[in-house]
């Protein structure tokens, strides 16, 4: 008997396993109920990949646009920005998001519609004296001929780079804002980083953590993601790293976040794309502290 | 009625054996997958180049991994000895020394840290032991120090169940005629005990190894990832594991290719590890 | 001298073993007194929409849930019938061994080698996109060595005498595996699940790259999803909010040491039926 009741209890284990997935792809089904009965109401669903940096802006756009158009449904996956720009030129995704501006070959199969400008704010620890760096003597750090705070005028500390991984969207912008590419005998563009004098982060918020904890470093991270409690922006050229200063076009270290449309671009990403730029969209750009570009 | 049940019969261990085939079949297509994705890197950059070279610099297509094996070997094996003596130490003290009652408390608890996922290892250790290596030792914090102690907390587990276990399976007749002959507790448990389970312990450590060189999301928070060969232990260092997650997603053409053979090396030194633990326990059976 | 030595050495141990804990206590304390306050029935009850100001966990809860559950539908089949095969058909030789190697293999592939394959074969070459389906099946094979060893074990701590009777009783050797044997390994079986279920909850670089980071609950099985350790991770690394990221560290702490303490508490039962059981 008891035999038994143990093979039921293996059967109810696999029953609920089952049922877990059951429940799991049911539990967010959206009532259609709010969706509205008027000719033109908008149904379906459409996917918005790229930019990791963006994807928390976008997102947040989307789910207010879900709020609005109860019948439309907006995934949006952070998984790079080449990613998504190639997503959205061969179709796979209808919008993609960019970090950065796009090469002739992109712009070639592609529109890009600038959504918002992100600074990007070079940040020393707290303790630092240093304040105020031309984009000279920032290029100087980071290619390594700088290396002691005291050469600026601050402390006799060591100085610390904290550098993003190959490939980041905020490091290609930093680093050809501040002069530190440039071409090679093969045509590809090439980071003078010095790498082995840099701590490599991989992510903003890595940087930030950083930098805050130790007196020497010296890292840039983008400005939506800045938490002037943690660390100090310097100034760069003497201009404050500030959404006027980005806007007006004196702060010089600045990148534009992109939404991409393609081949597979429709009605539901066309209505998406004018609320990101509407008054209202431009609106949740301001309070994630990004450049609203209307 | 008899023919249908001998059918039954063979349709049921067939099935059987397709369920234990698909076992084979996820690891050849695992190791087929990789190896093909990673092999045209192999082609263009030149094997010996690549685990030789010291530079790694995708915009220039400069790819040369000593730098991340040294981090990846350094790194497991501070672990194993730091890990696993600590280790080594608790399952003595479980197995042999502690009060039946104390054991049985602190072994659930030490289970507890193989229970935390390894994202809230790389967290703690960013928030908490960095700055703590920097205002002790100096240096940037984020170094192979740092790796190490994170990856000795999370081999523990590990170590210590399974070094307990080869402890335990001693036969109580060992100790007594150590006893009995006049050595104390404490040498026999050294000269006696710990020989008679060398190759459970020894298999013991090289597992442990294996979950050391393989950890990734605990290890690129607290490592520093600069792709240079450490001078001092202070130094940051980039493993293997962190170099192909810090750049998996946004890599593509030669780079991408370059960021799965660097998963091939790690595959060998992972088949290495499982040699390393089918010898350990070979050679504890013949010496017995 | 020798006592001397002796206490030595007993002092040493017992400073690893304070270690050990020592080291637990911090880690616990520093993340659940950080963690603890966040975590509250709304935190859990409402969706993660931080553009609406809602930072909740529940579709990352049942996205966790649909992975662990859709992992499992998969591996423990698969697992527990290979398992069979390799403890009750199987003859010793070549074919065993070859198997038995692979099982161990797969055991000892980091998590990463497991995210890159995942993500070149079932969500590229397969063409299952970042989904709930390509991350079940790369985290089927992932816990597949741990079912399908707790399984063996399971089933060889099975007396000889519960098969012998049955065959003496004339029933056939597939009838004695599902009536006889296979019941009575169920709480060994069932511990691995448990434990499978904790190793897939933890899991972050397999999860990654496979199910992709959508903050949703999947609608199908082709649909991305985000597991509690995916959001901790993303959450840590965009510093998105450190408060959410401790509630959740602290939600996942619990439930993965509440699985395994479920699992080591039927593994204890099993034991005890075996013994002191078998005298009743």
């Amino acid at each position: 008997m008891r035999k038994k009741s143990m093979l039921r209890m293996l059967a109810l284990a696999a029953a609920a396993a089952l049922l877990m997935t059951g429940c799991a792809c049911g539990g967010e089904t959206r009532a259609p109920e709010g969706a509205p009965e008027g000719a033109g109401a908008l149904s379906g669903e459409i996917m918005v990949t790229g930019s990791t940096s963006a994807e928390p802006l976008v997102a947040a756009l989307a789910d207010l646009f879900m709020e609005e158009h109860a019948g439309v449904s907006i995934a949006v996956q952070g998984n790079g920005s080449s990613a998504g720009i190639r997503a959205a030129a061969d179709g796979s995704a209808q919008l993609g998001m960019s970090s950065r501006e796009l090469n002739e070959e992109e712009k070639a199969r592609t529109t890009a519609h600038t959504l918002c400008m992100d600074g990007i704010a070079v940040i020393v620890n707290k303790e630092n004296a240093v304040t105020n760096l031309t984009k000279e003597q920032i290029s100087a750090i980071f290619k390594g001929e700088i290396v002691n705070w005291k050469e600026l005028g601050g402390a006799d500390e060591e100085i610390l780079l904290i550098s993003r991984e190959a490939g980041s969207g905020t490091r290609d912008a930093f680093e050809e804002s501040c002069g530190l590419t440039e071409k090679n005998e093969a045509g590809n563009t090439v980071s003078l980083t010095d790498e082995s004098r840099a701590l490599i982060a991989d992510s903003t918020n890595a940087v930030s953590t950083t930098v805050s904890g130790k007196p020497g470093a010296i890292g840039y991270v983008s400005l939506g993601s800045y938490d002037g409690n943690l660390v100090t922006a310097v100034d760069v050229d003497g201009v404050a790293c500030t959404q006027e200063n980005i806007l007006s076009g004196a702060y010089a270290l600045a990148r534009p976040f992109l939404l991409v449309a393609g081949s597979a671009s429709e009605e539901i990403s066309e209505a998406f794309l004018q609320f990101a730029l509407s008054e209202e969209g431009q609106a949740v750009v301001r309070e994630h502290k990004y450049i609203a570009v209307k | 009625m008899k023919r249908m049940k001998k059918a039954l019969e063979r349709v049921a261990e067939t099935g059987f054996f397709l369920c234990a085939a698909a076992a084979v079949l996820a690891l050849a297509l695992i190791v087929v997958f990789l190896v093909a994705k990673g092999v045209p890197a192999a082609s263009k950059i030149g094997l010996w180049p690549f685990i030789s070279g010291t530079v790694w610099q995708p915009s220039a297509e400069k790819f040369g991994i000593a730098p991340m094996i040294a981090a990846s070997l350094l790194s497991t094996l501070g672990a194993a000895v730091a890990g696993g003596l600590i280790g080594l130490a608790c399952a003595l003290l479980l197995a042999e020394v502690a009060p039946r009652a104390l054991a049985g408390m602190m072994r659930p608890l030490i289970h507890l840290l193989a229970g935390i996922p390894s994202v809230v290892y790389g967290f703690f250790g960013l928030m908490a032991v960095v700055p703590l290596i920097t205002q002790w030792f100096g240096g940037t914090g984020n170094s192979l120090l740092a790796v190490i102690v994170i990856l000795s907390a999370m081999i523990l587990p590990t170590m210590v169940s399974l070094a307990e276990t080869a402890l335990r399976a001693v036969p109580a007749a060992y100790r007594e005629g150590s006893l009995a002959l006049g050595a104390t507790k404490m040498q026999t448990m050294l000269r006696v005990t710990l020989p008679a389970a060398k190759s459970g312990v020894l298999n013991a450590f090289v597992l442990s190894t294996g979950r050391a060189i393989g950890e990734t999301m605990a290890v690129i928070l607290v490592a520093g990832n600069r792709a240079a060969l450490p001078s001092s232990i202070l130094d940051p260092v980039r493993p293997l594991t962190a170099n192909i997650a810090l750049e998996l997603s946004y890599a593509s053409g030669l780079h991408e290719e370059a960021l799965y053979l660097t998963g091939v090396v790690l595959l060998l030194f992972i088949v290495g590890i499982n040699i390393a633990s089918h010898l350990a326990l070979r050679g504890g059976k013949g010496g017995r | 001298m020798r006592k001397i030595l002796d206490a030595l050495g007993y002092i040493l141990l017992w400073l690893c073993g304070a270690l050990s804990i020592a080291f637990l206590a911090v880690i616990l304390i520093y993340v659940l007194s950080r963690g603890i306050p966040g975590v509250n029935w709304q935190f859990l009850s409402t969706v993660y929409k931080p553009g609406l100001g809602l930072t909740g966990i529940r579709q990352i809860i049942w996205g966790t849930l649909g992975i662990a559950g859709l992992t499992l539908a998969i591996a423990v089949p698969v697992g527990v019938f290979a398992a069979i095969y390799m403890a009750e058909y199987a003859k010793r030789g070549r074919v065993l061994t070859a198997i038995r190697f692979c099982v161990e293999s797969l055991a000892g592939i980091p998590s990463i080698l497991y995210g890159l394959f995942g993500y070149t074969f079932f969500v590229m070459q397969c063409a299952f996109g970042f989904s709930l389906l390509s991350s079940a099946l790369t985290l089927a094979i992932m816990v597949l060595p741990v079912i399908i060893r707790a399984t063996e074990e399971a089933l060889f701590t099975v007396p000889v005498s519960y098969r012998e009777g049955s065959l003496a009783l004339g029933a056939g050797k597939l009838t004695t595996l599902m009536r006889v044997v296979l019941p009575s390994a169920v709480p060994g079986i069932l511990s691995a699940i448990i434990l499978s279920m904790g190793r897939v909850m933890g899991e972050t670089a397999a999860v990654y790259y496979t199910a992709g980071t959508m903050a949703k609950a999947p609608q199908t099985v082709f649909s991305s999803t985000r597991s509690l350790a995916v959001h901790l991770y993303l959450l840590v690394k965009e510093g998105l909010g450190a408060g959410e990221a401790f509630a959740t560290a602290t939600v996942l702490i619990v439930i993965i040491v509440g699985l395994n303490a479920l699992a080591s508490w039927i593994a204890r039962r099993m034991s005890q039926r075996f013994t002191g059981g078998a005298k009743t």
